[in-house]
């Protein structure tokens, strides 16, 4: 049987981390009371029109910039027309023509055979990023054979972030969302919570042999984890495969991935292929972006964004700030990526090294291995760590200055988690965990085992 | 060259406008020619305009939030409510099939 390639790639809304919405100043909230977020315009009342909030311009070049995009200096906006009751004008303003980035490049890693010490790094180039509108929520209430529409969430701001075909499996899309999200979380573009809507992915999956042109594609949607990107991906190339070994074809719809089956269904209400019949915005003009050196004097800097301004004041990227622990503190890669994986241990960790003399490289295995499986065994996260990294760097040097074992500081470290108040000293003391170095005090237990334990002893000696 | 049915059909179905008579679809050709007159200009390495906005300035918004919590005037637009939600038909219903619906594009 001929090898089967998977070509996969990704669609991605991010919902911009602003105040107020993209076209409008309603204000951007998860969870409030429907329609309370909701402006003439969102509601698309006669005689309103978009005004362009400055902070999503800036959130999308940052974004193109940290995904080493071209800016484009001018971008256009356009009307894509459907009919859905949560978008109540009847189109979506987005850009279709000369989005506002091109280009770019998405570095990630992979664990290979999930060993962590194996790590290859992947790239996936980034088509493009577009400014677009989210539209209104649909709670369809079967029961009543209605649909209840929430309009606090048209109009929000996204940023769509197209991901070419160049990944093969779940496991790479997981991986490359992964590091997006962390990249959009670091620049504050978006704070990129699946689990609050403000990141969706959909896939594009298709198969093909070597040699041979690419198939048919799908697009999954309704996936609403980064765990079940890579089960509805996988699913879906193993679907293909399937249908096409069995002599079936691959028809180009748009199927949802259905997370307590684990399978993708075909969607019902997508008929056929939609003509969105784009046209030029016709209430915005151009969006001209300008550079230091484009920049026009006695400009009013309200009215203008500068590349060159947000692209100096880029904050670390993930891949440079594991570098970089990885070079200050000698520890591995694997264990940078297992940092900057968790919100908020990176900080406990630095905090416990400046604290303690213990060696970072000693004190990272006490954070990965002990703290962080603690936490996970509790479904904690590290802002709710029982045990402040102060606690565990005086614990962490009591253990470096051999006043207790390895074993009685995890020991301690248990106590520690209840969160009573104690100090690991107090809780040292009180289960008498000291390590003895009295050579005498030594001998004397010693020879106490041996006394008690004659038959044992004599059997020894004998051999 | 005439528009086809076929192609009223679609655009019946995509912006849910009813042509209704043969004068509504001779008032669609009579657009259509006139804007091929277009096609006579020669546009070789001119760029396209698309908006007669293009020297216009983009006005940019700060990020502050100054509208909204106007829940009770925009529902008192909606036929039908339920608490603070606005209520629509479960789906999209879709225009019925040009055989299946009553229209002058039948005949033609």
């Amino acid at each position: 049987l001929a090898p089967w390639v998977p070509v996969v790639g990704l669609e991605i809304h991010a919902q911009i981390s602003s105040n107020s919405k993209l076209f409008s100043g309603s204000q951007v909230q998860f969870a409030a009371p429907p329609n309370s977020l909701v402006s003439f315009f969102d509601a698309s009342l006669p005689g309103t029109l978009p005004v362009l909030n400055r902070r999503c311009v800036e959130a999308a070049v940052m974004t193109g910039l940290a995904l080493n995009c071209s800016i484009n200096k001018k971008s256009l906006f356009d009307r894509k027309h459907y009919f859905y009751a949560d978008l109540p004008a009847g189109y979506q303003i987005t850009q279709q023509r000369v989005p506002i980035a091109v280009n770019g490049s998405l570095s990630y890693n992979l664990c290979i055979d999930n060993k962590m010490s194996q790590m290859v790094t992947k790239t996936v180039r980034i088509k493009q990023i577009q400014l677009e509108q989210d539209s209104g929520k649909s709670l369809h209430d079967d029961t009543r054979s209605q649909t209840l529409v929430d309009l606090n969430r048209a109009g929000v701001g996204l940023m769509e972030v197209v991901m070419e075909p160049d990944m093969c499996c779940g496991e790479e899309a997981a991986a490359a969302v992964r590091e997006l999200q962390l990249i959009l979380q670091t620049l504050g573009s978006s704070q990129a919570v699946m689990a609050e809507g403000q990141l969706r992915v959909d896939a594009n999956v298709s198969v093909h042999h070597p040699g041979e042109p690419y198939g048919v594609r799908t697009e999954v949607k309704n996936i609403n984890s980064i765990r079940f990107l890579a089960k509805a991906v996988d699913y879906e190339i193993q679907r293909q495969i399937e249908e096409l070994e069995n002599g079936g074809t691959i028809l180009n719809e748009t199927r949802a991935f259905d997370a307590k089956l684990g399978c993708t269904v075909p969607m019902r209400d997508k008929e056929g292929k939609q003509d969105y019949r784009f046209m030029p915005e016709p209430n915005l003009p151009p969006l001209i972006l300008y550079d230091a050196k484009s920049l026009p004097a006695n400009t009013n800097h309200q009215q203008v964004v500068n590349i060159d301004w947000i692209h100096e004041r880029l904050p670390d990227l993930p891949s440079v700030k594991r570098a970089k622990l990885v070079e200050q503190y000698g520890i591995l890669p694997e264990h940078s990526f297992a940092l900057l994986n968790e919100d908020g241990l990176t900080e406990f960790f630095e905090n416990v090294v400046k604290q303690t003399q213990m060696k970072p490289k000693k004190v990272i295995g006490w954070i990965l291995n002990v703290l962080l499986s603690y936490l996970k065994q509790h479904s904690l996260t590290v802002k709710e760590s029982p045990v402040s990294s102060f606690l565990l760097a005086d614990l962490l040097n009591l253990l470096e200055k051999k006043e207790i074992s390895s074993t009685a500081a995890k020991q301690v470290l248990a106590e520690l988690w209840k969160g009573e108040g104690k100090t690991p000293l107090e809780i040292v003391k009180e289960k008498k965990l000291e390590l003895i170095q009295d050579q005498k005090e030594l001998e004397q237990i010693c020879q106490a085992v041996i006394d008690g334990q004659e038959n044992e002893v004599i059997m020894m000696v004998l051999g | 060259q005439k528009v086809t049915v076929e192609v009223l059909d679609h655009l019946e179905h995509l912006a849910l406008v009813d042509f209704r008579d043969a004068e509504g679809v001779e008032r669609l050709q009579k657009a259509i020619r006139f804007a091929d007159q277009l096609r006579e200009v020669n546009t070789d390495g001119v760029e396209p305009m698309d908006s007669v906005l293009e020297d216009r300035c983009l006005y940019l918004r700060e990020d502050d939030v100054t509208e909204g919590n106007c829940t009770n005037e925009l529902l008192k637009n909606a036929r039908e409510k339920v608490e603070e939600y606005f209520v629509a038909p479960p789906g999209n219903i879709p225009l019925p099939k040009l055989e299946e619906r009553e229209t002058f594009l039948q005949g033609s």
